[in-house]
């Protein structure tokens, strides 16, 4: 069974200074999960994905992790394109294909451009520009973006925060096809309705702090 | 009119130039890096007075200021805009250090004014040939990094998770624009940098929705400036700078009305 984690995670603590973020964390996270991370605002939720991202060091405990940060795709929390950011879809999602060193892409580049655009159902937007996208709109080319390495393992920290209620399911309806077509996703929400809806398993922060 | 040497020098130059600033200009504007690239300028005026009081080449003077503060500003992860007042303090004191080289240089006023608005019909042979290498070195610099560049410049927060090395590229573009806006004072001045760096590309984001797109529409309009420019000072011998600028400022203004009134 072991074998089979993507991620494991054993009494995880992470401190700043003196203040504890969070402390006695465990889980593991498997092929196919949709992972939620719940808890209220500063219960360390982010903090934790940059520990499963390698970029903060736990301060006790131990984490392993079965992926090579490509296999990874993370969406952030914040964007700031303002209505005059010039790129289109299409130009934007191919900004995260940086692996070959020369300028123009490849064909199989650009098919994973095609096929990025086609999973968050964006064909007709390829040529819109994104500043002057709807935030759902938005949001779903982030997501373009993070997939187009065709990652392992989906990072979304609250892709829905500032979304309508119906943008809102846009979204989440996209990141479930995903994850039934075989990618793991990792997501960070305090929506309990969200992650009734979509989670398989549930990860509770800040709780006995 | 290309039968006169300085002709064909201030020809060759403006060419090369423009296609550096239409590329550069274009990532300058992605990260709303405008003002810098003004204080930079203004930091290589005074440059250009201590290469005087020194004997250097004013363009040497530049290159060796801006290139320091691009290290300093790199060394120190400043790759943000400053703050209003930041700028100004930093514009302020190199202007007036500008002032002190210029007068204990006895320099005449000329040398001043050559150096703020520009003298692209002066320029020698070897400057002709030391701003070719330096933006030939530059352009090829640019396509080894131009993914990066376009990650790093266009999705700083989405790069920031998968780029390995922002702070590297940061530091690499610093350095490419010190080096550039040396080069453009050569023909617009130091003063009117803006006219090359900022303007094409600033009219191009009207137009293109891919960076090629907006690095081809720069370039476009950025020669158009220098070489319409170039025409028009030889006809009339009024400044070039003068006509540059008014070229950028048109096409600019043009592109702006056009997209309001199609929207």
């Amino acid at each position: 069974m072991k074998t089979s984690n993507l991620i494991t995670a054993h009494d995880l603590e992470v401190k700043f200074d003196s203040q504890i973020i969070f402390q006695n964390v465990d889980f593991q996270v498997q092929k196919g999960d949709f992972f939620c991370i719940v808890g209220p605002n500063g219960s360390g939720k982010t903090t934790l994905l940059r520990v499963i991202l390698k970029e903060i060091v736990p301060t006790l405990g131990t984490i392993q992790c079965a992926l090579a940060k490509s296999q990874i795709g993370y969406v952030p929390q914040f964007r700031n394109l303002e209505t005059d950011f010039p790129l289109d879809a299409a130009a934007f999602i191919e900004l995260k294909l940086t692996q070959k060193w020369w300028p123009w892409l490849t064909a199989q580049e650009h098919d994973q451009v095609q096929a990025a655009l086609r999973a968050t159902h964006l064909d007709n937007k390829r040529t819109t520009r994104v500043g002057q996208m709807s935030g759902g709109e938005k949001q779903r080319v982030y997501l373009a973006q993070a997939i187009v390495n065709q990652p392992q393992l989906l990072i979304l920290d609250e892709p829905t925060a500032s979304l309508d209620v119906q943008a809102k399911y846009e979204v989440m309806d996209v990141v479930q096809e995903l994850n039934t077509q075989g990618t793991t996703v990792i997501f960070i929400s305090h929506d309990p309705q969200l992650i009734k809806k979509y989670g398989t398993k549930t990860l509770q922060l800040g709780k006995g702090e | 009119m290309l039968q006169y040497e300085f002709m064909r020098n201030a020809l060759i130059v403006a060419t090369v130039i423009s296609i550096l600033c239409g590329i550069m200009g274009v990532f300058i504007t992605a990260r709303h890096l405008s003002f810098l690239t003004h204080t930079m300028s203004e930091i290589g005026f005074s440059g250009a007075s201590f290469g005087l009081w020194v004997g250097w080449t004013p363009l040497n003077g530049m290159l060796f200021f801006t290139v320091l503060s691009a290290l300093v500003a790199g060394m120190t992860n400043r790759t943000r805009p400053l703050k209003g007042t930041v700028i100004s303090t930093i514009s302020a004191f190199f202007m007036g250090l500008g002032v002190l080289f210029l007068s204990i240089a006895q320099a005449s006023s000329s040398y001043a004014t050559n150096i703020l608005f520009g003298s692209i019909v002066g320029i020698s042979q070897t400057d002709v040939q030391q701003i070719s290498l330096i933006a030939g070195f530059e352009l090829i610099l640019i396509v080894f990094i131009y993914r990066q560049l376009k990650f790093e410049f266009f999705d700083p927060i989405g790069a920031q998770e998968s780029i390995r090395f922002n702070g590297l590229i940061n530091l690499i573009f610093l350095i490419m624009m010190s080096l550039s806006v040396s080069i453009v004072s050569q023909i617009v001045g130091a003063l009117l940098v803006f006219a090359l760096l900022t303007l094409p590309a600033a009219a191009a984001q009207f137009w293109g929705k891919t960076v090629h797109a907006l690095i081809i529409l720069s370039i476009i309009f950025a020669l158009l400036g220098t070489w319409i420019g170039l025409f028009l000072g030889y006809l009339t011998n009024l400044p070039v700078t003068f006509f540059i600028t008014t070229i950028e400022t048109i096409i600019y203004l043009i592109s702006r009305m056009i997209i309001k009134f199609r929207n």
